[in-house]
């Protein structure tokens, strides 16, 4: 049985809107074991990319804790954060988030210069990444000269090139078509199946969801009563 | 890649505008260094320690009036006096140039009263040896190509001679260096018993006195011992020392200094607010980029870091190259027009302080409003900036 990677304790969040409070979050208790893949659905205004926000250390609970691994993140400092966030999660968003005045490797290449490897290190970090979602070809393309399925490929390396054991992915295929989303989902399914990595997923798309082992309903900020099993 | 390929790829984001922003600072430093350049030339406030200790006494009423070449001897038995000479201004221009300075003076007491003025002792000699013979500042030699054994025509354009004429002709014995860039740097300095000769009119008189005190009494005290000898007399006596006649001096142009102070202050304002508007705008661009890079890991701490860096990239080494070419151009200057520019042309260790602090004003000024700003901001509402 596979040890107990993550764990929501009571997890609530609130906003406040003017005067008006906003429950987002609200008691929210949750497990994941290492090597899952979970994905969470639910309608806009559910509180998915809050929960995703609040595992990856983007954010605090108003109540409750995060544990990750054993240790409790919501009690980290903003500085100790970043650095729990550099070597523990690799995001992967919609919108692939790359930043346009650097190549793809370079791109790939900056969650590494948060650590100690020295250049040629790190080249060969990227390089191994970027042949691991298949565009070693695309080193020294520009986001813009990529196209959407190729960008999220480069974010994804981008993700992984640290090596942290849980990914994050906030609508992965949101701004992708069918058959690049497919792509998309067998690579993470990949990551997931080959090299162990946790994954969390929001998604609207139930064929997107459908990759995951089990998919966890979000609605008004409180966990569906009976997650369905996928696989 | 390392974090300066990142601030390198950041700061050429949209290489047009970086490209005018760096010549918005190129040229303001250009023109700050000019600027400088001038307001030290015209503001004589770098005059020596010499300048300081010697006293000049002029006309009560202007220092165009004359005064008896009597008063030498008077002032040289008042009590604190160690040495007297005198000068004239002689108004001239060679050829078609510009007006500038020219002394007929007794050549050894201004000497030994000037001891800036560094003399080779042959060409003293000759100088001493020739009733015509002249020395000149190297500012001037140099701008009018002058050399030792040289006769120059200068038109007079107060002083005419016996015989009708108002040119003078000497002889180039002695090229000079001034070591206090001051009063003497650009002058011609002639033989006064050669010009009261010659001279139609005015015989006998003089333009200033210039008066050393022995250090036996204050200064003020010598100041005002020499005005009281003269006074009540047809030609009554007004003692400064040398550095505040400068001044005064200089105030004739208008102040100077003021007016360039004043005009660089407002150009400094406006790329200012031009750079600071743009590197603000490049800065804001990037507001989402700063939650990504703090999704991955980087601190606020780090991300200022490379902001910061950027703003002085952008503007340090282009400020340190305009001031650079500024400091050529005024050498420049100085060359061709030494003349005009006694003091020389030039800038000190102020102004380059002053300019590299206005680069970092600059920098800073424009880059850290918006970047702590954005930086107060948590990483969710970074990341839902568009």
């Amino acid at each position: 049985m596979a040890r107990e990677l993550i764990r929501l304790a009571d997890v609530s969040k609130n906003y406040r809107k003017g005067r008006e409070l906003v429950r987002v979050l609200d008691g929210i208790s949750l497990a994941i074991e290492e090597g899952d893949f979970v994905g969470l659905m639910g309608p806009s205004g559910s509180g998915k990319t809050t929960l995703l926000n609040l595992l990856g250390g983007l954010d605090k609970p108003t109540k409750g804790d995060v544990e990750v691994d054993g240790r409790n993140i919501s009690r980290l400092s903003t500085g100790a954060l970043a650095k729990w966030r550099a070597s523990n999660i690799g995001f992967i968003f919609q919108f692939y988030n790359l930043l346009p005045v650097l190549t793809a490797a370079r791109n790939v290449g900056l969650p590494l210069l948060l650590t100690s490897l020295s250049a040629s290190q790190r080249r060969k970090h990227v390089n191994t990444a970027l042949q691991l979602v298949g565009l070693a070809d695309r080193a020294k393309h520009y986001p813009r000269e990529l196209s959407g399925g190729q960008e999220q490929r480069v974010a994804i390396a981008r993700a992984i090139v640290s090596d942290p054991p849980i990914l994050l992915c906030d609508e992965p295929t949101g701004d992708l078509d069918r058959a690049t989303a497919d792509e998309i989902m067998s690579l993470l399914q990949r990551l997931n199946r080959d090299y162990g990595k946790t994954i969390v997923m929001v998604t609207h798309d139930p064929r997107a969801a459908s990759f995951a082992h089990r998919v966890l309903h979000l609605d008004k900020g409180e966990l569906g009563a009976a997650p369905e099993e996928i696989h | 890649m390392n974090r300066f390929t990142l601030i390198w790829r950041n700061l050429w984001r949209k290489p047009i505008r970086t490209v005018f922003t760096m010549l918005a600072v190129l040229v303001v430093f250009f023109l700050f260094t000019l600027l400088e350049g001038l307001r030290i030339a015209f503001s004589l406030s770098d005059v020596g320690a010499a300048a300081q200790e010697r006293l000049l006494t002029s006309h009560k009423v202007s220092l165009i009036m004359m005064l008896p070449i009597a008063y030498e001897s008077r002032i040289a038995r008042l009590s604190g006096i160690e040495a007297v000479s005198h000068g004239t201004w002689f108004g001239a221009r060679y050829q078609d140039n510009p007006e500038f300075a020219q002394y007929p003076v007794e050549a050894e007491q201004y000497l030994a009263l000037n001891p800036e003025i560094k003399l080779d002792e042959g060409q003293k000699q000759a100088w001493l040896g020739n009733r015509m013979g002249a020395i000149v500042g190297r500012p001037v030699a140099n701008q009018y190509g002058w050399q030792l054994g040289d006769r120059v025509p200068l038109r007079s354009s107060i002083w005419t001679r016996n015989n009708g004429s108002n040119v003078w002709e000497f002889d180039i014995e002695g090229i000079f260096d001034d070591t206090d860039a001051g009063m003497n740097a650009g002058v011609v300095l002639f033989h006064y018993d050669y010009f009261d000769e010659a001279r139609a009119f005015g015989k006998g008189t003089i333009g200033w006195y210039v008066t050393k005190g022995d250090g036996s009494m204050p200064i003020e005290d010598v100041m005002a011992s020499i005005d009281a000898e003269f006074e009540n007399s047809p030609a009554e006596t007004k003692t400064k020392t040398e550095a505040a006649f400068a001044q005064e001096y200089a105030k004739q142009f208008g102040n100077i200094g003021l007016i360039v102070t004043l005009i660089l202050s407002a150009v400094v304002f406006m790329i200012l607010l031009v750079t600071g508007h743009t590197m603000a705008q490049s800065v804001r661009e990037r507001i989402h980029e700063m939650g990504v890079l703090k999704t991955l890991g980087f601190t606020s701490g780090s991300i200022f870091r490379l902001t910061v860096l950027e703003g002085l990239l952008l503007v340090l080494p282009v400020g340190i190259l305009a001031m650079l070419l500024g400091w050529g151009a005024l050498t420049v200057v100085a060359g061709t027009m030494g003349a005009m520019f006694p003091a020389g042309l030039q800038i000190g260790a102020f102004s380059i302080t002053l300019g590299l602090a206005l680069m970092l004003a600059i920098s800073l000024g424009a880059v850290l409003p918006p970047v702590i700003r954005a930086l107060r901001l948590d990483i969710v509402a970074l990341l839902r900036t568009t």
